[in-house]
């Protein structure tokens, strides 16, 4: 499909969906630039104003905003780490034959179709309690002192949630890249005097590059933006501990009702997911290529 | 260094014995072919070979030292799959020094072999590319190099030239066997081509359902077929297997003849036939003809021998080269 011909035909049919995707994309957009530029409070009505950069001298220059900036980092390197060291881990485990495999791969799939507020919930209360928790309980088998999660280690308390939800995701990626590494080439290796270690640093860890790639992209996709997670266990807290950008974004708008301050957090946002998908682009944008 | 014996090696797949019972005993320094139909064993007992299929039974001896239970990697063989299995994400270059960084060796010396290897297989100007930037004989010639370079006691291949169109596969040939005769190391060749097996091999081993059939030079083969299974698998075109009236003449229950052992006249002969399908190839011509009370029977004439469908002609078969068999298929 190459001649000038079949491309213009091309473009005249993407058409529709792109200006509808862009629209979708720039009304918005548009419109959160422009209300960053207000002095608009929902507590005041009818006296929003031009304020030119104003709500973003505020936003970048409150302490909560460096924490948050670090903690949202925080939070995508750590479930990052967790569920693609995880995930290959149990990729490998999974490929190992054994009895009930079937069974086996769709139980270890289930937690990516729970609810985020759910999964969260269910840590929080049945894991978590400082009371109730099966953790707790462990700890006091152990003779140790119970650990209250949420408030001693707030944020690493919501890496693990998040990580046990993008865990799986990570996994059956990971496990349909490692199916399809070629028996021959295991076996060529194995003849080439490689053990089960060489064999996994030169031949499936290259082949995994790929998928590695893709998880790592569509999961800081969506890790940037954790939201439901913190709002049903720490609320941010205690202090901004837990806090990312995210979750300061909702604070300035839902609970201050000041949708100028919070317009200029999201774009903030905006920008930084794009700064980090520049970042990641440059490093690992090259295994994406045929 | 290399010689193999094979003792009673059997192989068991599930309910299926692939292999029921082998013997064999591959010398140092030989060209060895397997060959035989598909489905039949060569590539599984070539991998009983390699040691990455464990044996269900009988004993594997590699250079007097019993092997069986050795893996892979100390068996000090190389292999050249069918698929090439080289490594897509490396060089050509790291693709022939991963053995040898495997194996420990320092860099120096690592970068000498490899370029050694280049050389003798012209990949020289290959060596930073990757294998999909390479054609179909030159990824054979990589795997071949990954091969060499570790200076294995035999060499295994497994119909390695299957994937390379018609002119490559001829050309490779001559080189493989160029590099036998330079290394003079032990060469296993899996194939069921037979032209192959006949060019390239000291020493052909006939395989079907498993059983050796017979072991022999390609003439051997060919003048002395054991059964009547190599001799209607060795030869092309296929020998003419005739029964009834002229193998009972001669004594046997089914006398084979080649049809480049058959005398063709347009005058007189032992039998007359109708020809059916006249094949001209231009150096040859082959002819399947009709016998009455004989069958069809393939000869062979030279590429002048102008006949057309339908045509009378006279066959004489050379009496001295019939081959004759018993009624259990065996020579007599
Ligand atoms: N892993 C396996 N499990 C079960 N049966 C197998 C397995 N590998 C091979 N077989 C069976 O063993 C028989 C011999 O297979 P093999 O691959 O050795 O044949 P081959 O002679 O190499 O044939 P080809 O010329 O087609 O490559 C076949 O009938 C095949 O179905
Ligand atoms: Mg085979």
């Amino acid at each position: 499909m190459a001649t000038t011909h079949t491309r213009s035909a091309a473009r005249l049919m993407m058409a529709p969906s792109v200006i509808l995707l862009f629209a979708w994309m720039i009304v918005p957009l548009g419109m959160t630039i422009y209300f960053s530029l207000l002095r608009y409070n929902l507590l005041m009505p009818g006296t929003e104003e031009f304020t030119g950069l104003l709500n973003y001298e505020f936003f970048l220059t409150d302490p909560a905003f460096f924490d948050a900036l670090k903690n949202t980092l925080l939070l995508v390197g750590g479930v990052l780490a967790i569920s693609v060291i995880g995930g290959i881990l149990m990729a490998l485990l999974l490929d190992q034959p054994m009895f009930g495999q079937g069974i086996v791969r769709i139980l270890v799939i289930a937690p990516f179709f729970i609810m985020p507020t759910v999964a969260a919930l269910v840590w929080k209360n049945m894991f978590m309690n400082p009371v109730n928790g099966l953790f707790a309980w462990l700890f006091r088998l152990l003779g140790a002192e119970p650990l209250d999660w949420l408030a001693v280690a707030p944020l690493t308390s919501v890496v693990i949630i998040v990580a046990w939800q993008w865990l799986p995701f990570a996994t059956l990626i990971l496990l349909t890249a490692l199916q399809s590494l070629d028996e021959e080439q295991k076996e060529a290796a194995e003849m080439d005097g490689a053990g089960p270690i060489s064999k996994f640093i030169y031949i499936t860890l290259p082949h995994m590059a790929r998928a590695i790639t893709v998880v790592v992209l569509i999961e800081t996709i969506f890790l940037l933006s954790v939201f439901a997670e913190i709002l049903v266990t720490t609320n941010g807290g205690p202090g901004t501990q837990s806090t990312n950008i995210t979750y300061l974004v909702y604070t300035q708008a839902l609970l201050q009702f000041d949708v100028g301050g919070a317009s200029a957090g999201g774009i903030v946002a905006v920008v930084l997911a794009n700064i980090v998908a520049i970042f990641l682009i440059r490093m690992i944008g090259k295994n994406l290529e045929a | 260094m290399g010689s193999i014996t094979l003792r009673s090696v059997s192989k068991v797949f599930g309910e299926a014995k692939v292999i029921p019972s082998i013997d064999l005993q591959i010398n140092e320094g030989e060209f060895v072919v397997f060959v035989g139909p598909s489905g039949c064993g060569k590539s599984t007992l070539l991998r009983l070979i390699a040691g990455l299929e464990d044996v269900s039974g009988g004993e594997i001896v590699i250079d007097g030292q019993n092997a069986t239970e050795l893996p892979p990697a100390k068996r000090g063989l190389a292999m050249v799959f069918q698929s090439y299995a080289l490594y897509p994400h490396m060089s050509v270059r790291s693709n022939i020094a991963f053995p040898l960084k495997m194996a420990g060796m320092d860099k120096g010396e690592i970068d000498r072999k490899v370029s050694d290897a280049a050389r003798v297989l012209n990949l020289t100007d290959y060596l930073e590319r990757k294998p999909r930037q390479l054609s179909g004989g030159q990824r054979q010639r990589v795997a071949i190099g990954r091969a060499i370079v570790r200076q294995p006691k035999a060499f295994l291949f497994d119909e390695p030239l299957s994937n390379l169109d018609a002119a490559l596969r001829v050309n490779m040939r001559l080189e493989i066997s160029e590099l036998h005769q330079q290394l003079k190391t032990t060469m296993i060749y899996v194939t069921h081509d037979q032209v192959e097996a006949m060019t390239m091999a000291d020493k052909i081993v006939v395989l079907n359902r498993g059983n050796i059939e017979q072991v022999g030079s390609p003439l051997e083969l060919y003048r002395k077929p054991a059964n009547l299974f190599v001799a209607g698998f060795i030869g092309s075109p296929r020998m003419n297997l005739i029964e009834g009236k002229f193998a009972e003449a001669n004594g046997a229950k089914t006398v084979g003849i080649r049809p480049e052992h058959i005398g063709l006249s347009r005058d007189s002969g032992l039998w007359e036939g109708t020809v059916t399908i006249a094949e001209h190839l231009g150096s040859d011509t082959f002819m399947h003809i009709e016998v009455p009370d004989v069958g069809t029977v393939t000869a062979r004439a030279g590429g002048e021998f102008g006949v057309r469908h339908g045509d009378r002609v006279y066959l004489t078969p050379d009496e001295t080269k019939l081959h004759r068999f018993n009624d259990r298929g065996l020579a007599l």
